[in-house]
């Protein structure tokens, strides 16, 4: 079983309309949504929810009044400025439980918080994992290890050919947590200076976490001059660039339906991403 | 002031917005720019700045001295993020892990951990085109943003408007950014995935405390749902900015909208008007 994720460094370039419509397009796989905190796929693919589970994580201090005798010392120590006039600021408060060892009346405990959701699901395409952290929540890599690690016991139990995962923008924490380990990332790009600077830094991560990269150029005919830059730094790289799809308002119009491009038209946009997921399929059976 | 630009979804234009507001209101008021999408900022693409200084974001990580070390275990014990563990007589630190509490070093019984400040990224400042910029990286293969946000925005200047670019998503990097903001800008596209997310950033927004008003860009791509939302909702829309291909060719280039189009910058000082408007009948009524 090989696991895909595709990434882009910047937001907005294409991620979950490319995932939505290898959906649409793979054979036997398990489909599973990163980016738990502003997750899209199911508007694509319109599960319908099979198993919900709690997330619980991340502690958070609680000072019982009753017993503090304004030593103040937890104020001292918390690193995190949390603890104000014996005031815990739960979005300050990073949970590491410091200010309830140290407190000598053992007036401070840690509550669990219940941080979001996660659900299975089931699509037209076959099984999806996908969760909703809570809003202004921590601990978003932590789901996303919970949403992999599930969609992997899926994987394994149906024998299932794929892990295709959507992936969170940005380089921190939830991408790290759905990079590390997989087989292949599919980094997906603009041809705009922010894209190709913000793509420099994913494929740095991939780099680190030695995950083989594959580059995939979307809205490619917006500035054909910055496409031929990314197409030689990737070669520089010793990076693949999988595909050069064309802006098309269609992929719009296939989202407001609510269904993958794929799907919605035949030609042009479609012809890339078919092509582009037999080049990615491709490299996974390598 | 401090107006945060927000979106929950990435790549609806919180960038274009950040920086021709500030732009525009340049020459008018002190204005200052904070570039807190840490992990992949892209002011400083638009705005060209002259760094005048910069200075490395560290937290303080374990450095333990093996030869006090009784190997107790206490440090692992205390650690809630498994960044320090003992296996016999060896003591591994996951610097990647490690929130940089200080529990393990306190609490150790032989007082063999020292906290070293480990670097997991930059903050640079300077000025551009008539803007004080500051901006802050978080390393590649670092997973933490929040310290670095937090060092960008204990630059933020008193006297002057600034303005923050916040990271896409709702979780500890928005919050961190957003949290102590007098207005909430969010920017958001006319499809369903902006409309998804916008409903999660207005959460987000509502739970700091945060007033918030909207940004359409690409208006004409989709459907009519967010401004159906937003009437429905009493949450104003202060600007609309059409899909047009000249603009997308200009962002492409790494020009500011305001600079590339000059006829925008009526409407992004009208924007700014209608947040401050709405900044202070928000502070008269907590008065009242």
């Amino acid at each position: 079983m090989k696991e895909l994720v595709v990434l882009s460094g910047k937001g907005g370039t294409g991620k979950t309309s490319i995932v939505g419509s290898f959906a649409a397009l793979a054979g036997s796989k398990v489909l599973v949504d990163c980016d738990v905190d502003a997750a899209d796929l199911h508007l694509l693919l319109q599960p319908t929810i099979r198993e919900e589970h709690e997330f619980w994580s991340g502690q958070k201090a609680s000072i019982d009044k009753k017993l503090c005798t304004r030593c103040e010392i937890c104020e001292t120590v918390c690193h995190f400025e949390a603890i104000r006039d014996l005031k815990v600021n739960p979005l300050s408060c990073e949970g590491c439980g410091f200010c309830s060892r140290v407190c000598p009346e053992h007036c401070i405990t840690m509550r669990e918080t219940m941080a979001g959701r996660w659900f299975v699901s089931e699509t037209r395409y076959g099984p999806l994992v996908h969760a909703r952290l809570g809003i202004a929540q921590e601990n978003s890599g932590k789901l996303v290890a919970t949403v992999r690690q599930q969609a992997k016991q899926i994987a394994e139990q149906q024998g299932a050919a794929y892990i295709i995962s959507d992936g969170p923008p940005g380089i921190g924490c939830p991408v790290i947590s759905s990079l590390s380990g997989a087989s292949l990332a599919l980094l997906v790009t603009e041809p705009t200076l922010s894209g190709m600077h913000d793509l420099e830094r994913a494929l740095g991560v991939c780099h680190h976490f030695s995950v083989p990269a594959l580059v995939c150029i979307n809205k490619f005919d917006i500035n054909t001059d910055n496409t031929r830059k990314i197409e030689s730094y990737c070669l520089s790289q010793g990076v693949q660039v999988g595909a050069r799809i064309p802006f098309d308002n269609m992929v719009t119009e296939a989202m407001v339906r609510g269904l993958p491009v794929v799907e919605y038209a035949r030609d042009g946009v479609s012809r890339q991403i078919e092509a582009l997921w037999w080049r990615v399929s491709e490299l996974l059976t390598e | 002031m401090i107006i945060s630009v927000a979106s929950g979804k990435g790549g609806t234009g919180k960038t274009l917005v950040a920086t021709s507001l500030a732009l525009s209101l340049r020459g008018r008021t002190r204005v200052q720019l904070l570039d807190c999408d840490v992990e992949e900022p892209n002011d400083h693409i638009l705005m060209k700045p002259k760094f005048t200084g910069s200075e490395p974001v560290l937290i303080p990580v374990p450095k333990v001295d093996e030869s006090r070390c009784t190997y107790c275990g206490k440090c692992a014990q205390v650690c809630a993020y498994h960044a320090i563990a003992v296996l016999g007589e060896h003591v591994l630190t996951f610097h990647q892990l490690c929130h940089g509490c200080g529990a393990c070093s306190y609490l150790c019984p032989e007082k063999a951990i020292a906290e070293e400040p480990g670097e997991i990224g930059v903050v640079e400042w300077g000025h551009a085109k008539g803007v004080q910029f500051v901006q802050g990286r978080l390393n590649v293969g670092e997973p933490m943003a929040t310290p670095v946000i937090r060092k960008v925005k204990e630059r933020a200047a008193c006297d002057s408007i600034v303005i923050i670019d916040v990271s896409p998503g709702t979780s500890c990097p928005v919050v961190e950014s957003i949290k102590g903001s007098d207005f909430c800008l969010l920017v958001t596209e006319p499809t369903p995935f902006g409309l998804n997310d916008l409903l999660l950033a207005v959460e987000t927004a509502r739970e700091l405390g945060v007033p918030c008003g909207v940004v359409i860009n690409r208006a004409g791509v989709g459907d009519e749902k967010v401004e159906e939302y937003c009437r429905k909702e009493g949450i104003p829309v202060l600007l609309t900015i059409p899909l047009d291909t000249e603009i997308a060719r200009l962002y492409s280039r790494g020009i500011a909208l305001v600079e590339g189009m000059p006829q925008w910058k009526e409407s992004f000082l009208r924007l700014f008007d209608g947040i401050r408007e709405i900044v202070v009948e928000g502070t008269r009524s907590l008065k009242r």
